[in-house]
């Protein structure tokens, strides 16, 4: 494939859908999504094509500077700053994920979304480029450019599109990100200046960047301001609370994207950035890291363990499986980042995934008060089907995805800090505890309101409370004055099926054959390491 | 041979696979078919395969992939047989093949037949990879997979908040095992930097001892939980909402084994750690003694046995507790005929009964179920270890074992089980089959099930009543001692039995045994004695088996219910108030600044905007001052 910018038309396929969808004034709301899915269909069928070219067998960028797909162009030479696209294996395995949930989303939003469709999916087309380009950017000027892109649509999505209290989540998600960045900011330009001043080169390029040595204070303080911008996107414990009220109010589509892909954008800026570039700092803040991300892991849990709303139920587990990630990058040894990486796509698909089964259901019924639902394995048994398989796959079940990544990272950091490991496992209770709490109450007993069964010795009775009933009044915003009785909802239809069975394959074939995913992202990652001594590889 | 060994897990799989997607729609009743004959086939290759290794052809394995591969952590694929791992394929295709037939008749007409054999072979498939596996990773992932068939059969009737809320606590209370299981498989890593028992065993003495009782009692913590023991054992009486082939199939004769079998499989690293078998021993000692008492005073039928069957394996975990990895298997492999049994034949008189699960509204179905009476009384006679059935001879090996390495409390407590376990035996048997009838016989017409469901009770039988002499004749030296022999090779030699110390064991097991039958007798057919003087002469201490020890309410009281409320703090103190109010703090401060100083512009967005230009004005203006110092 050499010569063919493949990475330039990946990341804009979907920007120039937008822009058709824009300049077309007569484009009809059918048309517009029609555009939306074929121009993010493009973009994934070339980046699966660019993933099966992709050579597993080259050493990482980071170790012959050349990452493969390479584009380089000269753009603002006098700054240091050109026009560098380029991936390695973990950046390869994450645009797939991207592209793959954005047309998901998309597919998702056909029938739901019936206000400005066109804008709506200008938004989606602008928020994958935005998307995509942070993964293929090795210019920071070009990666922080991008990073910002992918804010503005996604805020939008929540702001315009979302539920009752949109706003305001749009608002605290906007400013929450954007503190983050122009931290992110700030250490771009230190770290320029620094460089600058060792070699009195000018660059953004973060491969030659990675080269320079960095005093140990400024490492510290510059791997600071990185890292609170990734900590805020991951998001870690204690800056996680602007994702529960954007998860909730946020359209279907835009929390399958924001739990799928932008929350994988913090763990993916400190793989390339912070480890590399400030391996000394790295590893002095490294307990600090590591005690907030245990403290994450079984926080959002025991939070998990008690929300009425099922949105935040899950917002809340992503708050707990996103710990994993940091936990396991920062035990600094091949386990722990095998187990980040895997933890990072397995939650892309399950957490992507429950949150579209959680829409469907909210389509029906639109309310997502557990208590509202019951019984739905009966006139749903599909849709149970998959929501048992995704609920599995979230509390770590081996032969599942998220399995290897979690018992990875626990291994890892088990190495390193063995409190750390002991600690953070107690999380095999908890997550089966809410997400089975959850099931039982949405997929299993029966529906609120529901008669006696005179035919079945047990279900004479009518269905008494639990003391979970009591949350009730907390919850606000929902818009459930109108119930809807879960009995009559259909099953999933074709559509759904089709968008919840790529997600479910994956998500066996990561939890059954996991070599197939790491032979992409062992080079990358083994690099990374190498100041680290690499132990493990 | 070795190249077909992957079949014997794989077509039940398929079966189930094929059963889950089209039987809703296409396949309905024919579903079973498919099942049965997948499970068939496994059995008949598992009968094969257990004849190769009986004739001596040694360990077959078969590597079909490596799975994991992280760096040095590498967990392949790898299916080996030895004499125990055949000994275990036979009672699991076995025992599934006459369940799997057994429930055509008895969940027929159920609106989720197709599923329930869509699951039922999953559970094969899980089991028998489970006693396949060649290390302790893949051993896990199949240990959980059975726990994935547990709760979807106990909740298998999800409309039923009962069973639901069963399901749940099997798998979580199975999980708080787990939590050890896991931390041992990774210690294990750690310090032998593999997973395969065959290279952990043979480098035994790298680790220390310390070292080595920790990685046992955290395996051990995993099997406390699998096969229903003290403090974890909560779990299994609730299990009891499944439907009942899969109580006799899951919860009685396979999977809850399977804590046993790990233990088992894991006799060199508990060998190396005498403070880590007390440990097991005491823990199987007791939960035998207590299940046993706890069995006495229950009057449903199924909840009867299901403590029997935590006493029972009770029994297997002390024999493991006190090195006698033979005799613990001997009973691990009679307990799955009979126990199997007495849930199937209670399934048949639940069936008769129309859904009645209490026994004090059955009595005299002698008169109307012959078959189901006398195997089950089979059965009964067997779990109680009255000579010469099943149950007598493996249930005594494990409590001359005791005696002879040097542990007598637990041989006594054993034989005090012993008592327990015939007593409320019979008292199932009197009050369900004896006396008069205590329901309305012109409403309720019990029957003997069709036969389909009676020919695995008469199956199940036979070797409740026979297998015990035939492969433990003679006691202590018996076949199964000279089979399962190379397996535990590595260990110490089992201490050397007198002829006589037996035959005194034999003597008084049989008294103790003779003497609970009679009270059974006394109390509920010559009416001799009445059980309710008695409970209340006993007051308290009846109470107290009554209401199971106490264990579930303890555990709501101190565990569940104060992590409720903490959870409730985190979200709505911590959380809520805490963490997110200081950012909300932080934004209004903001925004009430900007305001006075901007009076003339209003508008959220703009505040908002506002805020962001000062903010990056500060952080920038902050970097400059501190940046100067920085780098020169």
């Amino acid at each position: 494939m050499d010569g063919i910018p493949i990475l330039s038309f990946i990341t804009y396929a979907p920007a120039v859908g937008a822009v058709i969808i824009f300049f077309w004034p007569g484009a009809t709301p059918r048309a517009a999504r029609w555009i939306a899915l074929v121009s993010s269909l493009v973009s994934l069928a070339l980046s699966i094509a660019m993933l099966l070219s992709f050579d597993t067998s080259l050493p990482s960028m980071q170790v012959s500077g050349k990452p493969q797909f390479s584009e380089i162009h000269s753009w603002l030479p006098a700054v240091g700053v050109s026009y560098r696209l380029g991936v390695d294996g973990i950046s390869a395995v994450l645009i797939v994920l991207t592209t793959l949930l954005s047309v998901i989303s998309i597919v998702a939003s056909w029938d739901p979304i019936q206000k400005r469709v066109r804008e709506y999916m200008i938004a989606m087309l602008l928020l994958e480029t935005g998307m995509l380009g942070v993964f293929v950017s090795l210019d920071l000027f070009l990666f922080y450019i991008f990073w910002e892109l992918m804010l503005i649509p996604m805020a939008l999505l929540i702001g315009i599109w979302g539920s009752a209290n949109r706003v305001y989540a749009a608002v605290k998600f906007f400013l929450y990100t954007l503190a983050g960045s122009l931290l992110m900011l700030v250490g771009i330009v230190a770290t320029y200046q620094a460089y600058f001043n060792e070699t009195g080169i000018h660059t953004l390029n973060v491969l030659e960047l990675a080269k320079g040595h960095y005093s140990h204070e400024f490492q510290m303080w510059v791997f600071a301001a990185f890292f609170i911008s990734f900590a805020i996107k991951v998001p870690m414990w204690p800056f996680h609370t602007w994702l529960p009220d954007a998860h909730v109010e946020a359209p279907t589509a835009g929390s399958v994207i924001l739990a799928g892909v932008l929350l994988k954008m913090g763990g993916y800026g400190l793989l390339r950035f912070n480890l590399p570039l400030f391996p000394e700092a790295a590893r002095s803040w490294q307990p600090y890291i590591v005690v907030l991300s245990v403290i994450a892991i079984l926080y959002g849990a025991i939070v998990a363990l008690v929300q009425p709303d099922l949105k935040k139920l899950i917002a809340y587990s992503s708050v707990s499986h996103m710990g994993f990630v940091t936990l396991g990058i920062f035990a600094f040894n091949a386990q722990g980042l095998e187990g980040a990486m895997i933890v990072m796509i397995s939650h892309g698909l399950v957490t992507g995934a429950l949150f579209l089964i959680v829409g469907m259901i909210y389509n029906r019924g639109h309310t997502r008060l557990i208590s509202r639902f019951g019984g739905l394995a009966t006139n749903m048994p599909i849709y149970a089907s998959f929501f048992g398989f995704f609920m599995f796959a979230s509390i770590g079940f081996p032969g599942l995805s998220g399995f290897a990544g979690e018992f990875l990272a626990i291994l890892g950091a088990l190495q390193v800090y063995r409190w750390a490991g002991v600690i953070a496992l107690i999380i095999v209770i908890l997550s089966a505890w809410y997400m089975m709490w959850m099931f039982q109450r949405v997929a299993w007993e029966r529906a609120p309101g529901e008669p006696p069964d005179a035919n079945d010795p047990v279900l004479r009775t009518p269905i008494p409370d639990l003391p979970e009933e009591r949350l009730k009044p907390v919850m606000g915003g929902s818009g459930d004055e109108h119930f809807i009785d879960p009995r009559t909802f259909p099953d999933i239809n074709w559509k759904e099926i089709l968008m919840l069975t790529p997600l479910a394959i994956l998500t066996l074939w990561i939890g059954v054959y996991p070599a197939t995913f790491l032979d992409f992202v062992k080079p990358a990652l083994q690099a990374i390491l190498m100041p680290f001594g690499g132990s493990g590889f | 041979m070795a190249d077909w060994l992957f079949l014997i897990p794989l077509v039940p799989l398929l079966a189930a696979v094929i059963n889950y997607i089209f039987g809703r729609w296409w396949l309905k009743s024919l579903s079973s078919w498919i099942a049965i004959l997948a499970v068939g086939f496994s059995f008949i290759l598992s009968v094969v395969t257990f004849l190769d290794i009986r004739s001596g052809g040694g360990i077959i394995t078969q590597h079909l992939y490596t799975w994991i591969p992280a760096g040095n952590f590498v967990v392949p694929v790898t299916l080996e047989v030895d004499q125990l791992v055949a000994l275990m394929l036979l009672i699991v295709t076995g025992v599934s093949l006459l369940v799997h037939i057994y429930s055509v008749g008895y969940m027929h007409g159920d609106p989720g037949f197709y599923r329930f054999f869509a699951y039922l072979p999953f559970f094969v498939f899980c089991m028998l990879m489970l006693v396949l596996a060649n290390n302790y990773l893949l051993l896990f992932v199949f240990w959980e997979g059975v726990g994935l068939c547990s709760y979807l059969l106990i909740g298998f009737w999800y409309r039923r908040r009962s069973a639901a809320q069963a399901a749940k606590k099997a798998f979580i209370v199975n999980r708080i095992g787990d939590l050890g299981f896991t931390l041992a498989i990774m210690l294990i890593f750690i310090h032998f930097g593999t997973l395969q028992y065959a290279d952990i065993f043979s480098h035994i003495d790298t680790a220390s001892g310390h070292t080595l009782t920790i990685i046992a009692l955290l395996l051990f913590a995993g099997a406390v939980g699998k096969s229903a023991q003290i403090p974890l054992f909560v779990w299994l009486p609730d299990a009891m909402e499944g439907p009942t082939p899969v109580s006799a199939l899951i919860h009685a004769a396979t999977m809850v084994t399977a804590g046993v079998f790990m233990v088992a499989r894991s006799y060199p690293i508990f060998e190396a750690s005498a403070s880590a078998m007390e440990i097991v021993a005491i823990v199987g000692a007791t939960t035998a003694v207590v299940a046993a008492t706890i069995g006495i005073t229950q009057y449903d039928i199924k909840k009867v046995i299901a403590y029997s069957t935590v006493s029972q394996l009770g029994y297997m975990v002390f024999a493991l507790g006190v090195g006698a990895w033979v005799p613990a298997i001997f009973h691990l492999f009679t307990h799955a005929f009979f126990k199997g049994l007495l849930f199937l034949g209670a399934g048949s008189v639940i069936h008769g009964m129309h859904d009645e699960q209490d026994m004090r509204g059955m009595g005299n179905l002698k008169k109307y179920m012959p078959v189901t009476y006398w195997t089950f009384l089979a059965g009964s006679l067997a779990n109680a270890g009255l000579f010469p059935l099943a149950g007598f001879w493996s249930k005594d090996e494990t409590i001359v074992s005791a005696w002879a390495e040097g542990h007598p409390f637990v041989a006594i407590a054993g034989l005090v089980a012993a008592f327990g376990t015939a007593l409320y035996m019979l008292r199932v048997v009197y009050l369900t089959f004896h006396g008069t009838e205590r329901f309305d016989p012109t409403k309720v017409h019990p029957h003997d099930p069709p036969w389909s469901m009676k020919a695995p009770l008469i199956l199940l039988a036979i070797p409740s009543v026979i297998a015990g002499m035939l492969v433990g004749w003679p006691p202590d030296k018996g076949w199964i001692h000279d089979f399962l022999g190379p397996v535990f090779a590595q260990g110490k030699a089992p201490v050397e039995v007198a002829t006589s110390t037996t035959v005194i064991f034999a003597i008084i097991s049989t008294l103790v045994v003779l003497a609970g039958i009679g009270v059974a007798y006394f109390a509920y057919v010559g009416g001799r004695i009445s059980p309710r003087q008695w409970a209340k002469r006993l007051g308290p201490a009846y109470q107290l088996s009554f209401d199971k020890w106490y264990f579930d309410d303890v555990y709501e009281k101190l565990i569940i219910h104060p992590l409720y409320l903490f959870s409730v703090f985190m979200w709505r103190v911590v959380d809520v108030e805490i963490i997110d109010g200081t950012v909300n703090g932080v934004a209004t401060a903001v925004s009430y600044t900007s305001e006075r100083w901007r009076r003339a512009q209003t508008g959220l967005v703009s505040n908002y905007a506002l805020a962001i230009g000062l903010g990056t004005v500060i952080i920038i203006g902050a970097f400059l001052v501190f940046g100067s110092s920085l780098f020169p």
